[in-house]
């Protein structure tokens, strides 16, 4: 018995052992991304989906902490995926309690980074699993896949410069899922021109990415909670 | 030529006929901007219930801009009919009224005579394409504003930049004129075998509204037919709001519209020139 009871502890040990350094690893960045409370950034948003032509256009970006995050265009509509930016890293780490689970490690950007995975406390928890990729020697996340119950699967992969210090990235991809678009003819008011159609969507869900610049970030001046109502 | 054209656009324009085209346009694009701007983001969010479901979409999404190309949407298929009450009317009408072997007493070559006829028509149906201009897009922008225009097309959305949209109105109107102006000569064409004005009038709107018909069913016969009808290529004004622009295929169908005009107005000035007028 107490030979079974000392080999099942040094079996698991190394487990907890990874687990409490990982968790140290979560806690530097975290304490990292804490040191901006709130930005706005110039952005430029660039739109790659199959059945949306949209010009690349220049944004304003605002964050404040805990979560609210939003994208406005000047005079002018910006399109984002639905939720995704809601569930932005800093707000991810504004919530206690994450179970950590380590999950190796790999190479990204030119550099090795550790796959960790958080769960949610608690249930009701939009957010079902998020997977970080961090780089242990920057304390900078360069990747993140996100899986949210209303919005699926976000991919979000972050390029760091000036602002790393920070945590702040100055490119974000954004990867996510989009569902068939289809419009009934009548409503659009669209008739055949009898000429060959060029093959613009593809039916089915498809893969969606957004790319966002950041340039001129301004951190922890005061932002107006006004600025994050959601105006039509 | 002058002193004609003149004597024909008095003739045009003292016809309480040639108002119920203004008067029909206005009120449409009124009725329209009224619904719009009573429960126009209703109508618009569910239009976009398709987009929504994977995309959050901020911004003024209702502007003069989206305003005005429904509008010409609406209305850029119901014009011809419109321009055909004049266009149709003009030799007929002078045949009905038994005034067209009197005008033709005059020291006036019948080819002259039969271009002034044709040019009045043609500044009627710019006229009314300017009026609907002023109506839809000055008068949209300054009760919604300006913002980036969205389309939504069947297979696509389309977003275009406020400060790009301007230009491709210009560009559309133009390419409606030449539109117009082919329904305005295959009426005056007609016309000319008529001896009175309701003939050529009905003619005209029959022939548009059957080439319509065949332009809007989506089955492989009629979309083998569908390049040969100019009813098809006055719809591509919309080519302008595409991204990247298709100037090639726009290109190809003002050629062919303005072929069509040259052909509807030679076959009219050809036949009249031959013609026996009785009347």
């Amino acid at each position: 018995m107490k030979y079974m009871l000392v080999t099942l502890l040094l079996i698991v040990a190394p487990f907890f052992l990874f687990a409490q350094k990982e968790e140290e690893l979560v806690k530097k960045v975290k304490s990292k991304l804490n040191q901006v409370n709130s930005y706005e950034a110039n952005g430029i948003i660039k739109i790659d989906v199959s059945f949306i032509k949209a010009p690349n256009s220049p944004v304003r970006v605002y964050y404040k902490k805990p979560d609210k995050f939003t994208v406005k265009k000047e005079g002018g509509i910006s399109i984002l995926p639905k939720g995704g930016f809601s569930t932005n890293l800093n707000s991810l780490f504004m919530t206690d309690g994450y179970t950590i689970v380590p999950a190796g490690e790999t190479n990204l950007q030119g550099s090795k980074v550790k796959i960790i995975k958080l769960l949610p406390p608690d249930e009701s928890s939009n957010i079902v699993v998020a997977t970080l990729y961090i780089d242990e020697k920057e304390l900078l996340i360069k990747k993140s896949v996100i899986t949210t119950k209303e919005s699926g699967t976000y991919e979000m992969i972050m390029l760091y410069g000036k602002y790393s210090t920070l945590g702040l990235p100055d490119k974000i991809d954004f990867i996510f899922s989009v569902k068939d678009y289809k419009l009934p003819k009548g409503v659009t008011i669209e008739y055949e021109s009898g000429e060959k159609k060029s093959s613009a969507a593809r039916p089915g869900n498809q893969k969606g990415k957004i790319e966002i610049t950041y340039s001129n970030y301004v951190i922890n001046k005061e932002i107006v909670d006004s600025v994050f109502e959601n105006n039509k | 030529m002058w002193t004609l054209l003149k004597i024909e656009l008095f003739k045009i324009f003292r016809r309480p006929r040639t108002y119920i085209a203004f008067a029909a346009i206005a009120a449409i694009i009124i009725l329209i901007q009224l619904a719009f701007y009573s429960d126009g983001e209703n109508f618009l969010q569910f239009g976009m219930q398709s987009l929504k479901e994977s995309f959050d979409i901020k911004g003024k999404i209702l502007s003069g801009y989206l305003v005005c190309f429904i509008i010409l949407q609406t209305l850029l298929i119901h014009v011809p009919l419109l321009i055909a009450l004049v266009a149709g009317d003009s030799i007929a009408g002078e045949a009905n009224m038994g005034t067209l072997r009197l005008l033709l007493t005059k020291p006036v070559s019948r080819t002259r005579f039969m271009f002034a006829k044709f040019l009045a028509t043609l500044i009627y149906t710019l006229l009314l394409l300017l009026f609907m201009a002023i109506l839809s897009l000055p008068v949209s922008l300054s009760v919604f504003g300006s913002s980036d225009l969205i389309i939504m097309k069947s297979e696509m959305v389309v977003i275009l930049d406020s400060h790009d949209v301007l230009w491709r109105y210009f560009a559309a109107f133009g390419f409606a004129a030449i539109a117009m102006t082919t329904v305005a000569s295959l009426a005056f064409l007609l016309s000319v075998f008529a001896e009175n004005s309701i003939g050529p009038i009905v003619a005209t709107m029959s022939v548009v509204i059957l080439f319509t018909i065949l332009t809007t069913m989506d089955i492989p016969l009629f979309n083998a037919v569908k390049p040969f009808l100019f009813t098809n290529h006055m719809l591509n004004w919309k080519g302008f709001f595409e991204e990247p622009v298709n100037y090639k295929s726009i290109f190809k169908s003002g050629l062919l519209l303005m072929g069509h005009i040259i052909m509807f107005v030679s076959a009219a000035i050809f036949v009249f020139r031959k013609k026996d007028i009785l009347s």
